[in-house]
């Protein structure tokens, strides 16, 4: 639905968007991942027909962005960064603008209003400026907005950010309710986020891919895969520690100290995972409180790949 | 159209959701009548015409237009709504146009609210309303040239002081230059015929003709042309900003 080739852009002497590429089909959730200033909003405002490209292609559908932006626009749905609304206006007479200019006719307009509502649930607030709204509520004027035409292709700009665990929560929710219908694009600096509701990650740093794939794949490349975790008392920690180290099957090892807890994580030899877990498993006597298998941790591959590790 | 009458329908709301309309509507009206009746002296000339009301009208648009067109493009862009307006598949050109319009119609209520005027020249005398409607037609295109050029300098800036001031600006460069002190200055050191053309660009000198009542399109149309000129600037320069990532 969304097919992005050799996309570059450039601000003067600063590169924005270094060769990108990547489609998104319907049904999928792409999950744009990097630091701030990596080129997500540029990229995104290059999909929607808000910047040209220096170089390279976006089609929408069978719709060439560039050649006829309109077309284009009438199939995506946008939130931009911030979720910038007129503040004077009400979310109903701001809703009913988009309407008018997305030209949806009166039998579909009350159906379509409806629906975004419903799903954004904003009934509450319909007639209170956009001003005087929580920051939660502002991104759900703006979402009600993006899917307000019921577009295939929906384009998000941190949709979540900003916002509080229930919030978030909430606009997370209403994303997932639609992913299989539509082909959407979320930028995020927020990791948790892209387990919660991608399928599938591209992280860009400097305007380039440095990895993409499914999360689940992206966090088997971290170190801590296959790693195990326990937890255990402080005070017992320091004599265990020795204890483990000298086994066969540890490499390395890691200990984070919470107050009367410790949790200890132990890198296993090449392949010895399994057996480490079975062997620690049996040592009722080192009194672990919990004993777990890591599968990966995305914000370990993510500071790895970007630049920012230690 | 109808996506273009949205455009400007929100935006004219838009100026009396604030105090802003109000505010304009009401000083205006103000400094029309203290102009008309302190300074031009209206009862003393003892005149059953409307020469003294227009007359200042170049110089209250010069200060007060810039106002209302300051926030047109750069309140959008410090908002970041501009985004968004301008990935809905509507032309740049009925935006950029329906905004302005909606600026326009708000000092054209501001205008036709001085219409007691009008009635006690009638009730004082028998004026020539003929040269009234056109001044009032005259007076009404000089603010929209006055406007167009605020809507093009407003889009230069996220910032509605600068654009104001920079309004404020080119606006009385396209005043002063008609008047008689500005141009004997340019006299001295240019041919004539630049200062010809120089004063053929100045607001004054074609509103003046067209209060005298010189039956003469060429006022309207010169703000006319200004009004498409200025607006197809600003297209440019919104297309030209958002290219730097602004």
């Amino acid at each position: 639905m969304i097919r992005v080739s050799h996309l570059r852009k450039t601000f003067g002497s600063f590169l924005a968007v270094d060769d990108l590429e990547f489609t998104v089909g319907r049904g999928e959730v792409l999950g744009f991942l990097g630091p701030n200033g990596a080129g997500k909003s540029t990229t995104m405002k290059m999909i929607t027909g808000f910047l040209r490209p220096d170089a390279g292609a976006i089609s929408i559908g069978d719709v060439d962005v560039n050649l006829h932006p309109r077309a284009a626009q009438r199939l995506i749905g946008y939130l931009p960064e911030g979720a910038p609304a007129w503040a004077e206006m009400t979310p109903r007479g701001f809703l009913d603008f988009i309407a008018n200019i997305r030209l949806l006719e009166r039998s579909e307009r009350i159906h379509a209003l409806g629906r975004a509502i419903e799903i954004t649930e904003l009934q509450a607030v319909l007639d209170q400026p956009i001003e005087t709204l929580s920051k939660g509520y502002r991104r759900r004027v703006g979402l009600a907005q993006a899917i307000l035409h019921d577009p295939p292709v929906l384009i998000m700009d941190e949709p979540t950010d900003g916002l509080d665990p229930n919030q978030k929560h909430h606009v997370r929710r209403a994303i997932a309710d639609m992913a299989d219908e539509k082909a959407i694009i979320i930028s995020t600096h927020i990791l948790e986020e892209v387990d919660a509701v991608c399928s599938r990650v591209l992280i860009i740093d400097h305007g380039r891919e440095v990895a993409s794939g499914r999360p689940s794949e992206l966090a088997a490349r971290s170190r801590y895969s296959g790693a195990i975790t326990v937890t255990l008392e402080t005070a017992a920690a320091s004599a265990l520690v020795s204890t483990l180290l000298s086994w066969s099957e540890v490499s390395a090892h890691e200990e984070i100290v919470r107050g009367t807890e410790t949790s200890l994580t132990l890198f296993p030899q090449q392949g010895r995972s399994e057996a480490l877990l079975r062997k620690l498993q049996n040592q009722p006597e080192f009194g672990f409180k919990t004993i777990a298998l890591e599968q990966g941790r995305l914000d370990d591959v993510f500071r790895r790949l970007t630049g920012r590790a230690e | 159209m109808k996506q273009f009458s949205s455009i400007f329908w929100r935006e004219f709301m838009s100026y009396f959701s604030g105090p802003l309309a109000t505010v304009f509507i009401v000083v205006f009206l103000l400094a029309t009548g203290l102009t008309t009746f302190s300074i031009a002296g209206w009862y003393e000339t003892e005149q059953a015409n409307l020469q003294a009301f227009f007359m200042f009208h170049p110089w209250i648009y010069l200060f007060f237009l810039p106002a209302l067109s300051m926030r047109l493009w750069a309140e959008e862009r410090r908002s970041g709504s501009i985004e968004l307006l301008l990935t809905l598949p509507i032309p740049l050109v009925a935006i950029v146009a329906g905004k302005f319009l909606a600026a326009w119609a708000v000092a054209g209520l501001a205008l036709s609210l001085t219409f007691p005027l009008w009635l006690s020249v009638n009730y004082l005398g028998a004026p020539d309303n003929g040269v009234i409607l056109a001044s009032y037609i005259g007076s009404f295109f000089m603010a929209g040239g006055y406007l167009a050029l605020g809507s093009a300098m407003s889009a230069t800036t996220r910032n509605q002081i600068i654009a104001f001031i920079l309004t404020l600006l080119i606006c009385f460069a396209f005043t002063v230059t008609g008047l008689p002190m500005v141009l004997d200055a340019f006299r001295f050191i240019l041919p004539d015929i630049l200062v010809d053309s120089i004063a053929s660009f100045s607001f004054l000198v074609h509103f003046k003709t067209i209060t005298a009542g010189v039956i003469d399109l060429r006022g309207v149309i010169f703000f006319a042309s200004l009004i498409v000129i200025a607006l197809f600037t600003t297209v440019i320069i919104v297309e030209e900003k958002k290219a730097e990532g602004a």
